[in-house]
């Protein structure tokens, strides 16, 4: 729909209005700023292992758009930090999370959006539980779970798409095909053309969009929440991206990675055509962008320091949360600790 | 002779083992360009090409579960799961059916697959990353495990592990990957099974560990001299066989054991050992045997590991009150 070029393709008309647009591209720069800012921090141990949005943005903000944060539940893999922002979870929270922190990265109550996970995939048969649970408790609320293709690969996805199309769970599979999984190439990842194809074997609709065209993103997540909200079951979307960054702050992709293809996929840049498209409309400039720049690093930057501030976890943090009562034997461990530590 | 870190004396083992039986292959995430994670497969695929590194798609299940097909098609694959952690999605596989198969069949089949996994807390990883899950298979009988704690013993015992007809799960302590070098001799060399080693040798009290906790044993043996304990340092090296006469001996010799391990302490391997004692030679104890290891809760965030997982501290507690009854 937007070219990498700028221009609107022939005939096509998006769902977004131009100022929709401009919202749009506000979230996506702040994701790509906050990515570039916590990198940084990382290399100097102020921050945890992260993985960047860089690349995906238009995929992430795009189906985040699409989602009622007032209704609708995100349940996130791990790349779709902003899109969890987006969705009502504040920066700081989701922050203070790589910085360590217990009770100021807790997902403050009414947000509804799922911790991130570590455990590849694992996050999908919830997801179809919370789809089908709302369901049941007659909410027209709709579940956008998010996966990369490397997770498309493990048994918890198959079960978990396979599951949400025979209860008919109003739930929209996100899967970011951002071409790599580490080092894993999307070629290796499955002999399949089309990952959106595999929708076909669960009895549900897939769909293939530009996952750096953050209008047809939008589009086509629109069109899955709705068809789910309206009792039309769940849909499998894939974003075709480009992971523009490393896996994560451990890891070094020029053992693997062509640079030619880093440079191609470089010319994709979802954020750079939706600048130019504005720019045709007399809505972008230089000025503009220098100005949102430093206004969306001054906000990523207030929440930052915000988490960096928030209390420090305690050793006896340890013991927090896992019990809702404690077995007596926990207990003793949590106050020999406790003794120890001094506290 | 040549010195290597642990994931050198790894990356040596593997390497020779193809080089000598062309059956060997290498399987797993991120194990070819890139050569793990932790590069403990670096530089393998440029020599033994794509049908003998082979990376897989992400999914652990079919890593294990067509690593024992593979063995009764005659293959020798050595899998990489990349973190100890992430066997939970290929548990099945690994536990109950490859655990199983030699039985299954009567006989007639037996699995040669080794499955190799880092773990173990101390290098601030995500979640799943560290946990320490190896006693959860010393309850899947039919698997061999093996929990190497230096460079020597992690390049014998891969190799004593990819020749073993039976399936073998490998377990890497992570905190030591790159903490020293060793020597490490060039070319094939084994360390058997079910012989615990000896890490130090002391009169009062014998520290029970494996893997990357021997380290933090070996630590607690020198604090514990300048106290005027002289502490034995047991590294069982394998659980599963688990060296019943060294240990015995070796607590019998100083009559108090403390045992440390990594996992919760809740039925972790440690609780084994101690019933064994008390089984074996319960009349010779003049202490309660004691145990260190982690707490009963779920690994937690990597900014409180350190309060988590056993400590110098806590083992140093430990031992003084066995020294006292
Ligand atoms: C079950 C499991 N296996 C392995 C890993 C290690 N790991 C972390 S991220 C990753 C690649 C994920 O790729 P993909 O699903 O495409 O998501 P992306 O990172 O590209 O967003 C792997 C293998 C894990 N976290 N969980
Ligand atoms: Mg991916």
């Amino acid at each position: 729909m937007l070219l990498p070029d700028g221009t609107i393709a022939a005939g096509a008309k998006s769902r977004m209005e131009e100022e929709f647009l401009l919202e749009a591209l506000r979230w996506m720069m702040k994701s790509r700023l906050y990515d570039q800012r916590v990198i940084a921090l990382q290399r100097q141990g102020q921050f945890g292992v992260f993985s960047p949005g860089t690349g995906q943005e238009a995929s992430i903000i795009g189906s985040a758009m699409a989602v009622d944060p007032s209704r609708d539940w995100m349940v996130p893999q791990y790349r779709e930090l902003m899109a969890t922002v987006h969705h009502g979870l504040p920066l700081e929270v989701i922050s203070a999370q790589y910085l360590g922190k217990i009770a100021p990265a807790r997902i403050p109550d009414g947000v509804k959006v799922l911790p991130t996970q570590v455990s590849i995939a694992a996050q999908l048969p919830q997801a179809t539980g919370l789809a089908w649970g709302l369901r049941l408790r007659g909410e027209d609320s709709v579940v956008i779970a998010y996966v990369g293709e490397g997770g498309s690969s493990e048994g918890d996805f198959h079960e978990a798409l396979n599951l949400a199309g025979v209860v008919h769970a109003p739930i929209v599979f996100f899967l970011q095909n951002n071409q790599w999984a580490i080092s894993t190439s999307r070629r290796v990842q499955s002999a399949t053309q089309s990952f959106a194809l595999r929708a076909a074997g669960y009895g549900f609709e897939g769909v293939e969009v530009d996952g750096n065209d953050v209008m047809a993103v939008y589009d086509a997540a629109c069109d899955a929440v709705e068809r789910a909200r309206n009792g039309g079951g769940p849909s499998l979307i894939e974003a075709v991206t480009y992971r523009m960054s490393f896996h994560n702050t451990t890891d070094n992709p020029s053992r693997y990675q062509d640079p030619k293809e880093f440079e191609e996929a470089r010319t994709r840049d979802p954020i750079e055509r939706v600048q130019k498209y504005l720019a045709g409309l007399g809505l972008w400039d230089g000025k503009r962008e220098t100005a949102l720049t430093e206004e969306l690093r001054e906000e990523n930057e207030h929440a930052l320091k915000h988490a960096a501030g928030a209390a420090a976890p305690r050793p006896e943090d340890v013991f927090a949360n896992v019990y809702g009562d404690p077995p007596p034997r926990v207990l003793r461990q949590r106050a020999e600790l406790v003794d120890r530590s001094g506290v | 002779m040549p010195e290597r870190n642990v994931v050198e004396a790894i990356n040596n083992a593997l390497a020779d083992e193809m080089e000598s039986d062309p059956r060997v292959m290498v399987l797993g995430l991120d194990v070819g360009k890139l050569g793990g994670v932790f590069r403990t497969t670096s530089g393998l695929v440029e020599r033994f090409g794509t049908d003998r590194v082979v990376d897989t798609p992400l999914a652990e299940a079919s890593i294990i579960g067509a690593s024992l097909g593979l063995a009764l098609a005659g293959m020798v694959p050595v899998a990489e799961i990349q973190f100890l952690g992430f066997t939970a999605q290929g548990f099945h596989q690994l536990g109950p059916q490859l655990g199983k198969y030699r039985q299954r069949s009567r006989g007639r089949y037996h699995c040669q697959v080794t499955v190799r996994a880092p773990f173990g807390g101390g290098i601030r990883s995500p979640e799943f990353h560290s946990d320490a899950v190896e006693a959860q298979f010393v309850q899947s009988p039919g698997i061999k495990i093996v929990m190497p704690s230096n460079p020597y013993d992690a390049k014998g015992l891969l190799i004593e592990a990819i020749r073993d007809p039976d399936p073998v799960l490998y377990c890497e302590p992570d905190r030591l990957y790159r903490a020293g070098r060793a020597e490490v001799p060039d070319g094939s060399y084994t360390v058997a099974f079910g012989k615990a080693a000896v890490a130090r040798e002391g009169k009062d009290v014998t520290l029970v560990a494996w893997s990357a906790a021997v380290e933090l044993c070996l630590r607690a043996a020198g604090k514990l001299a300048d106290e005027g304990v002289s502490a034995t340092v047991l590294d069982l090296r394998t659980l599963v066989p688990l060296d019943v006469e060294t240990l015995c001996a070796q607590v019998v010799k100083t009559g108090r054991c403390v045992i440390v391990h990594e996992a919760p302490l809740s039925a972790g391997f440690g609780a084994e050992i101690s019933a064994t004692l008390m089984e074996e030679v319960f009349y010779d104890l003049d202490a309660p045997v004691a145990r260190v290891g982690a707490f009963d809760v779920p690994f937690p965030a990597a900014s409180l590991e350190d309060y988590y997982l056993p400590s110098l501290d806590r083992v140093l507690v430990a031992v003084r009150r066995t020294m006292q009854s």
